[in-house]
């Protein structure tokens, strides 16, 4: 019997991973391969908690978040965001950027998030946008200032959109924390979290906060993950119809107003010639003038920053 | 050496059994429809919530072709995972825990619940705009109105 439990562990391990390319998860599979064995005896139940608990180890990452706690996680890094910007009252200029925010989100590689996405004009000088994860972008009235036309502000908003379709911010979140996080949500029952667990978890999800916001407001993404972002602006302007020389455009009006020692996107973005020199080869069409009818509207709707 | 056998095979049955055509997957966003068309421009024919199962019988261009009883549409894959979700005891549609061994997370951890626990200590973080932001939902029809009174959907187009 002991020969074939050593037969049948290797044969579940060697099965698991020539079946691993064709699964959504190595753990669901074992999992579902433990619970199997033990039912016929072929495995104690102690052999399959221990196999289940080793490929748990090596799944935990990021991608293991699911968008329910991916917009748990965005709501408390927008609030702490909040924290520190006030939103800036203009209704009309909030409808506006979610108007326009809203429906470029649709043309994103994920228009589809937990909680969808909702945007923010935050009452400051400074040049600088937050995407939480999730969806919840915020983008400072400096920044609105640079945008000339719709199709800038299109630009800046599809960037931000970017980096929550390429779960940017997740990215952020320490490994360490979440494996211990994780583990623990793992082993958990499905009646909830026990008063100990419940302390557990809440100081992951503090230090996941945390380890975003750092990201956003001081760290700033990789180099890549920027240009990333540009990328898929790009790709989201021109699928809605929105000239993506208008990032270029931007860029250039970026330059001029923010400084080596500005904050906000001076700190955390690469230069605005580097990104314009990244973008450029991945478009197309030549520069086209914006409609009338878009350039009053955008007029009338950023009317209160000038 | 039966048992394993039969055991062994039952695994590699269920593991590709699962990838079969007719795909059973969740929904994992809070809300969203089936259209009759892989588009936003689609018509809704259906409204599905979080955790409803959906059989995919097609995917195309980031779309999947599902139903959900006994009503066909398109819903954009995004929204949906091949884990299954099952609702709480007594909770709502949001707010839902995994079943056990077939879903490793979905629902669980970070959820409404711990975020109360952080609020509670964190008092100066403040969710009301938070709150208000979210809100903030334009609807479909003036989403199109606003492309085309812009001018706008004349590029590639077919996002909307």
């Amino acid at each position: 019997m002991k020969k074939h439990r050593i037969l049948f562990l290797f044969g579940l391990t060697a099965s698991s991973l020539l079946l691993f390319t064709a699964c959504e998860t190595l753990n669901q599979m074992t999992e579902m391969g433990t619970s199997i064995a033990v039912a016929s005896g072929a495995i104690k139940e102690e052999d399959a908690q221990s196999i289940n608990k080793s490929v748990s180890a090596v799944a935990k990452t990021f991608e293991d978040i699911t968008p329910e706690q991916e917009y748990y996680i965005g709501r408390s890094v927008a609030a702490t965001l909040l924290g520190q910007y006030k939103p800036y009252d203009d209704g009309v200029l909030t409808h506006y950027v979610n108007v326009l925010g809203q429906t470029l989100s649709r043309a994103s590689g994920k228009p589809e998030t937990f909680g969808g996405y909702h945007f923010l004009v935050l009452d400051t000088d400074e040049v600088n946008a937050f995407a939480a994860p999730g969806g919840l972008i915020l983008v400072s009235r400096g920044l609105l200032k640079c945008c000339k036309t719709e199709d800038e502000l299109a630009s800046v908003l599809a960037h931000e959109v970017g980096h929550v379709q390429n779960e940017d911010g997740l990215r952020a979140i320490s490994k360490s924390r979440l494996t211990s996080a994780l583990t623990i949500l793992a082993t958990e029952s499905a009646k909830g979290l026990g008063g100990e667990q419940l302390a557990e978890v809440t100081k992951a999800f503090e230090g996941s906060i945390n380890d975003v916001t750092q990201t956003l407001v001081v760290n700033g993404y990789s180099r890549r993950q920027e240009y990333q972002a540009d990328a898929a602006a790009v790709q989201i302007m021109e699928s809605v119809g929105y000239d993506p020389n208008a990032l270029i455009a931007m860029l250039s009006e970026m330059k001029k107003q923010i400084h080596g020692d500005s904050p906000g996107f001076a700190k955390t973005h690469p230069s605005p010639d580097d990104r314009i020199e990244a973008v450029r080869s991945q478009i197309k069409l030549s520069p086209r003038p914006a409609p009338k009818e878009r350039q009053k509207r955008f007029e009338t709707a950023t009317a209160s920053l000038r | 050496m039966k048992k394993w056998k039969v055991a062994a095979g039952v695994l590699v049955l269920s593991v590709c059994g699962v990838y079969a055509s007719g795909q059973s997957m969740s929904v994992q966003v809070k809300e969203t429809v089936l259209r009759d068309k892989p588009s936003f421009l689609g018509a809704t024919v259906a409204k599905l919530s979080y955790g409803d199962q959906v059989t995919v019988t097609e995917e195309k261009s980031g779309w999947s072709q599902a139903g959900a009883d006994g009503v066909q549409g398109w819903v954009h894959t995004s929204a949906l995972t091949r884990k299954k979700i099952t609702p709480v005891a007594g909770g709502g549609q949001v707010g839902t825990v995994a079943s056990g061994d077939e879903l490793a997370l979905a629902g669980k951890g970070f959820s409404k619940e711990v975020e109360a626990e952080y609020k509670a200590q964190n008092k100066e973080v403040d969710f009301t705009e938070v709150d208000v932001m979210e809100k903030i939902v334009i609807p479909e029809q003036e989403m199109r109105q606003f492309l085309a009174e812009g001018d706008v959907a004349t590029g590639k187009g077919g996002a909307m």
